[in-house]
């Protein structure tokens, strides 16, 4: 390992201190969630019965849908991660480009889910929800924040790997510094892991 | 070579797909258990088969599985943490 270019700190690549920080990152978005959930589980244990009945008046086909959707987009984020490492850049970017798909179906159910529920009158402060149990209230008070939130996650997510792909494209993300794209990746699975949480909290509310 | 990462474990794409249909399959048992059974049985589907999908992703699609031990204890630490909170609250509930 001789000559400046080896040497140069331009050259230089943290790859575990980068990952370290990537899971530092998602440690504060599991307590950021998790804060939320302890929330959602103490009005539960207040108002279960409206938080069931809360549960029924939602779509659970999308709801299922969207989980299917998550977890395959999942599943081809990985594929890609591990494509880049062997060196085959082609299904690196189909699997990526199927990811950000993925992640736009899951907005566009989430758009069309919403908008029947907002339609139907069920939306934070709407005269149809005030005249309904406070339970209930406080459910869809929580359904929109926390799936919200969420969605603000599935967006960010989309533009990370969307900014990956280009990467790949120009070269600068390669079989042997593949270490930004994993990250992105580690990410994404975050995001659907938190949807793994949503759906029982919501849908199935028991 | 000049960057190349030695100790980066390359898991196989049939892992992923594995792990993926099982995923799906536990997705279909925690809905048929919440829809078909009903209450309390809908409860303890959630309290286990959420924790295990959620669990799948982290050890195969994170990695963790093959990360070092000093990584996995931290996100051990982070969870616990969380769910010791998760367990006050329900403490303070159940004696209010």
């Amino acid at each position: 390992m001789s000559g400046a270019a080896s040497d140069a700190p331009a050259g230089h690549k943290d790859y575990e201190g980068s990952k370290l920080g990537m899971w530092l990152f998602l440690f504060t978005e599991i307590l950021l969630f998790g804060g939320l959930f302890i929330l959602y589980s103490a009005y539960w244990a207040r108002y279960t019965a409206d938080f069931h009945r809360g549960g029924q008046m939602l779509n659970l086909g999308i709801g299922v849908a969207n989980t299917v959707v998550l977890l395959t987009s999942s599943m081809t984020v990985a594929i890609s991660v591990s494509a880049m490492q062997q060196g085959n850049r082609r299904l690196s970017i189909w699997c990526l480009a199927a990811t950000v798909l993925l992640g736009l179906v899951f907005l566009g159910n989430k758009a069309i889910e919403w908008s029947a529920e907002i339609g139907e009158g069920l939306y934070p402060n709407s005269p149809e929800l005030l005249a309904r149990p406070h339970g209930e209230q406080l459910f869809f008070g929580l359904y929109y924040s926390m799936t919200g939130l969420h969605g603000l996650h599935v967006i960010a997510g989309i533009a990370v790997l969307s900014f990956m792909l280009n990467s790949i494209r120009r070269n600068t993300i390669t079989r042997t510094d593949y270490g930004r794209l994993e990250n992105a990746g580690l990410y994404w699975h975050l995001v659907d892991v938190i949807w793994i949480f949503l759906l029982p909290l919501f849908y199935l509310s028991a | 070579m000049e960057h190349a990462e030695p100790h980066a474990h390359i898991v196989p794409y049939g892992t992923f797909v594995r792990v993926w249909l099982l995923l799906l399959f536990l997705t279909a048992a925690l809905v048929v258990t919440a829809k078909a059974y009903h209450e309390a049985m809908s409860v303890y589907a959630m309290l286990v088969i959420t924790p295990l999908k959620a669990g799948l992703v982290f050890f195969y699609f994170m990695h963790l599985k093959y990360e070092k031990p000093f990584l996995k204890s931290m996100v051990l630490m982070t969870l616990a943490l969380l769910v010791l909170f998760i367990g006050f609250l329900f403490l303070d509930l159940s004696y209010r």
